[in-house]
């Protein structure tokens, strides 16, 4: 539920700044006083959204998220070891989407190599490298979720680092 | 850190941006694109009627949408001038690909150059000229008459045999008709060079001499065919890497079933079933692990054979396939030879040609004696034949397309093995019917237009080896880059350097000279054994660094360019975007040397050799293309026609105009009729080459002395030649070295872990590559990735060829010894194993 609404602020601060630049581009066209213009800010705003408590996982089992909305499915892995982007008290939680960046292709974890592998194009990932294509079509390593865990060891996301699959904004 | 862009949001395309067909540029498939452009301070929006696709983007688009791009798929680039937005992005309309994108392919946009974002910088610009000391920037007038000066010196009427050139013949790219045109016209129509080679191989030649003496062209059938077969017998290739959107978007339909449906409407009449595959490779590759994870590993046979040894096992199929009656036999009555031997074997043919009779007698071979040689068992060799060719249930032909790659083109005995696997399509039937087909994959497009070659000869001079003895004044590269891609390139590279560096010393002496001076001095240090060479490429290679003048080029979509893939198809690739500076289509360079050459011949007053040189005053590539392909091609296709006909095009031959659109053949030899020999009866021939062991000089005691198969060839990730892709980081960051890879005990025995750098030695030179761990290799056979800057593989591959001077790349032994634990380029590295593990 968290996400969901999450997600509804992010969609309507991004109607309310098209709102306003489109009032302002009237407000211009009649030679009425001058309006104040909306900056848009340069990188898109990544909510912060709980995903789960470090509690909540177990080493080498996926757990689904979604971030930074309830259509863009992701998974957690705690690793056992550290890992690059790993976040907690053994640096080993990552979190990823899980739409292949080839096809939009759901990804499927396999625990005994510790990979994502895509069902449509054979392509799989490798989260115990940064998400990176281990052979694959994509023309981009896997995104990967920047992820902060609090003092009650809640893990929360804010950001992704690559573009995500059927989306040309992160955050719709 | 595994490379990400940290990009989080890209420019919608506008409904009114302007699209352009755009065919990939990279291998022989050939995968349609659209490239759309707008200007820099326009956008479109997420609304529907304010983009490209007519959809709401404020919504996440689901598998497989036409309406998203990856960040690879867009730049910034100029075009007349100005700024633009680019996306390319594949075409859901192209039957080649079905909107499917390669690794490859899929990031073209971000493979431009562009000022604004900082890529490919590394692309030439401007003309430049070995002078005082380094090279400098200059003018096209100025270049030229440089390269046309000492040129014409080493050159006369009827007399050009101290000319090398060293020139692509493909398609896409900086290839194409028109580019193959322009460089064919000038060194084989004005002049009469022969001593010349291909951007990949060491001499002027075809890579299927034998196919084409046989009476079949390599490329006949259609796509479409891998869905219509029962069997694809798939020969020295790795397609889901080599050729990945016909893997993804024709065999695997084909081997899943999913054309059954097909099948049953345009051959009705017999029974089907999903294909079944076999795989001939010595290498599991990632090829045999899709095909088993679609078909289930019951349908997939991998015929693992020791390495070299195709002929012996298709020979094998040949006589067993023969013995049992599985062939066709009025197709051999009504379409071959009959008589016996039609061709002797000879200079020009490594193996006698003529009748199924006389192929079955010279190349019997037993499956006992086979499965030895090969290192297969014998039952699995039956069990292929039956897949091959035993009739269906109800006693129809088995349909079986042959596919097949440099394996086998690059491995040992390339005319007799080619020619055996021929016989096999031969006997069984399976050449211009559907679901048939023996034919190359290939590696780029092809986009071959030039006059006759008959000059050359055969077997074609061995230009490396004639360079490395001395050989040749005055050499012209056209986007070839021997030190990267030839074989013995350890040898070669000494041998250039040393001589190229005479011209660069004499060059360095006469800093200040007049024109006059300095070409005196550069041909007294040829004449002293130096080489003057002129490098005309797209980037600055590794050849080029010893080159005295190099000449900027373009590529697909910095000029309109016509190329065809695999299954014959053309198409117009339109311009979209400049060229940087003032690089230019190959075509018109060739035009202008041409022009620079009558010139300085006419001031020396050679006036009738100059009059060889007329003829170049093309305004654009597309006087090029009608001076070239439409006028030497039934006067059918112009760009107009071509562009109407989409990224579709048409499947040449092209035979007619009607209605508004081209009219293509969509398989060869449908009629049964053979001419690929030249032959007025149009029979085609069997090919009587028995097995004969590792053919080519020097590769049996490499076997002997050196303790590793060092196979090669190419990965998904990067373009063969790494032209553009090492100065991409996306690809830089996956493989900074060549990959070896070797089995983990191999590795324990070497102490080596995942990722250390090796070296690569033998006899005849060294390379370098990174350690990558593969449980599936077999002990002792490794694999190498072909073609990388930071190693190359033919360092290591000895100067033997077949006698038509086919290198012979596969078949390459070595040593191996480590140099240092992984580099730190290397350590954020996956050496996670690459084969589709649904878990």
């Amino acid at each position: 539920m968290r996400c969901r609404k999450m997600a509804e602020i992010g969609r309507r601060q991004f109607l309310r700044g098209g709102a306003l630049a489109t009032a302002g581009a009237a407000a211009v066209a009649v030679s009425g006083p001058e309006a104040r213009a909306a900056v848009a800010p340069a990188r898109v705003a990544y909510p912060a959204n709980r995903l789960a408590n470090i509690a909540d996982l177990t080493v080498n089992e996926p757990l689904d998220v979604a971030y930074p909305d309830d259509d863009a499915p992701g998974v957690l892995l705690k690793l056992g070891h550290p890992v690059e982007g790993g976040v907690g008290p053994e640096g080993d939680v990552v979190g990823f989407s899980t739409i292949c960046p080839h096809k939009g292709y759901p990804l499927f974890y396999n625990a005994e190599d510790r990979t994502l592998n895509c069902p449509g194009h054979f392509s799989r990932f490798d989260p115990e490298a940064g998400g990176q294509q281990v052979w694959g079509q994509a023309t981009q390593n896997l995104p990967q979720y920047v992820l902060r865990v609090d003092d009650d060891g809640e893990i929360h996301a804010e950001g992704v680092d690559e573009l995500l699959y059927g989306r040309l904004s992160n955050v719709l | 850190m595994a490379y990400k862009r940290q990009i989080d949001r890209l420019p919608i395309i506008p409904a009114d941006a302007k699209k352009h067909n755009v065919t990939c540029h990279y291998c022989i498939v050939g995968c349609g694109y659209h490239a759309y452009t707008w200007p820099i301070n326009k956008q479109g929006g997420t609304a529907p009627e304010e983009n490209a696709f007519g959809v709401d983007l404020s919504e996440q688009q689901g598998a497989e949408t036409e309406a998203w791009y990856a960040p690879s798929m867009y730049s910034i680039v100029k075009q007349d001038g100005k700024d633009v937005h680019l996306v390319i992005k594949p075409d859901q309309g192209c039957s080649v690909n079905s909107g499917l994108g390669s690794i490859r392919g899929a990031r073209m946009a971000e493979n431009r150059r562009s000022d604004v974002l900082g890529t490919q910088q590394q692309r030439l610009t401007e003309p430049m000229v070995w002078r005082y000391g380094t090279w400098q920037p200059t003018s096209w007038e100025d270049a030229l008459d440089l390269v046309a000066r000492v040129t014409a010196r080493v050159i006369d009427d009827g007399d050009e045999d101290d000319l090398y050139v060293s020139m692509f013949d493909h398609g896409g790219s900086a290839g194409g008709y028109e580019n193959t045109w322009g460089t064919g016209k000038l060194y084989f129509d004005s002049m009469k060079v022969k001593n010349c080679r291909i951007h990949n191989r060491p001499a002027y030649n075809s890579e299927v001499h034998s196919t084409r003496d046989m009476g079949i062209g390599e490329l006949n059938y259609c796509y479409e065919d891998y869905q219509l077969t029962d069997t694809i017998f798939m020969v020295g290739a790795n397609s889901l890497e080599t050729q990945t959107n016909l893997f993804l978007n024709h065999m695997v339909p084909g081997v899943r079933g999913d054309t059954l449906a097909k099948k049953e409407a345009e051959l009705p009449g017999e029974l089907h079933a999903p294909a079944r595959v076999v795989v001939v490779d010595p290498r599991r590759t990632v090829t045999v692990n899709a095909f088993e994870e679609v078909a289930g590993k019951e349908n997939v046979l991998h015929l693992a054979i020791n390495s070299g040894t195709d002929l012996a096992l298709f020979n094998a199929l040949f006589t067993h396939i023969a013995d049992q009656g599985w062939v066709d036999a009025e197709f051999i009555a009504a379409s071959t030879f009959q008589d016996g031997v039609a061709q002797p074997q000879d200079e020009q043919h490594p193996a006698a040609l003529g009748s199924f009779e006389a192929a079955r007698a010279a190349c019997r071979m037993s499956l006992a004696d086979a499965a030895a040689i090969c290192g297969v068992s014998e039952a699995d060799i039956a069990k292929a034949a039956e897949w091959i060719a035993m009739p269906k249930e109800g006693g129809a032909r088995r349909r079986c397309v042959f596919p097949y790659e440099k394996g086998i083109i690059w491995g040992n005995d390339n005319y007799r093995t080619i020619g055996a696997l021929v016989n096999l399509g031969l006997a069984t039937g399976n050449i211009g019917r559907p679901g048939g087909g023996v034919v190359r994959l290939g590696g780029h497009q092809e986009g071959y237009m030039r006059p006759s070659d008959a000059h050359v000869g055969r077997p074609a001079p061995y230009l490396d080896r004639l360079i490395i003895g001395g050989g040749g004044k005055v050499h012209h590269i056209w986007a070839n880059d021997h030190y990267k891609t030839t074989l013995n390139a350890s040898e070669f590279k000494r041998v250039y350097n040393r001589r190229t560096n005479m011209v660069k010393e004499a060059m360095d002496a006469r800093a200040g000279a007049t024109r006059e001076e300095l070409v005196d001095a550069i041909v007294a240090a040829i004449e002293a054994g130096g080489l003057f060479s002129v490098n005309v490429d797209i980037v600055h290679t590794q050849i080029g660094q010893q080159a005295h003048v190099i000449l900027p080029a373009v590529e697909s979509g910095e000029m309109n360019l016509t190329s065809m893939n695999g299954e014959r198809r053309m198409r117009l690739v339109e311009k979209y975007m400049d060229g940087p500076g003032s690089a230019k289509p190959d075509c018109l360079i060739a035009a202008g040397l041409a022009q620079a050459l009558e010139r300085v011949l006419r001031e020396e007053g050679r006036d009738a050799y100059a009059d060889r040189f007329k003829g170049y005053d093309w305004a654009s590539e597309e006087d090029a293309f009608m001076d070239g392909y439409h006028a030497n091609t039934g006067q059918i296709v112009t760009y107009d026609r071509l562009r109407a006909m989409g990224n579709n095009g048409v499947q040449e031959p092209v035979i007619g105009y009607e209605d508004g659109k081209l009219i293509g053949v969509k398989r060869l030899y449908a009629d049964g009729k053979f001419d690929r020999h030249g032959r007025e009866d149009k029979k085609a021939l069997f090919c009587c080459g028995a097995w004969r062991g590792l053919q080519a000089p020097g590769k049996a005691a490499q076997k002997a002395g050196f303790r590793f198969l060092v196979n090669n060839g190419r990965s998904n990730i990067n373009w063969q030649n790494w032209f553009l892709d090492k100065d991409n980081d996306f690809v830089a960051d996956r493989y900074p070295y060549p990959f070896l890879e070797i089995h983990p005990d191999d590795m324990a025995d070497l102490g080596l872990a995942a990722g250390d750098l090796v070296e690569v030695y033998n006899d005849v030179g060294a390379t370098q590559a990174m350690a990558y761990p593969v449980e599936t290799a077999r002990r002792g056979e490794t694999f190498m990735l072909f073609g990388a800057p930071s190693g190359t593989q033919g360092n290591v591959i000895n100067a033997g060829t077949n006698e038509l001077i086919l290198p012979n790349y596969k078949q390459t032994w070595a040593d191996i010894r480590k140099i240092s634990d992984a580099p730190a380029t290397v350590k954020h590295l996956s050496f996670k194993s690459k084969e589709y593990r649904m878990g």
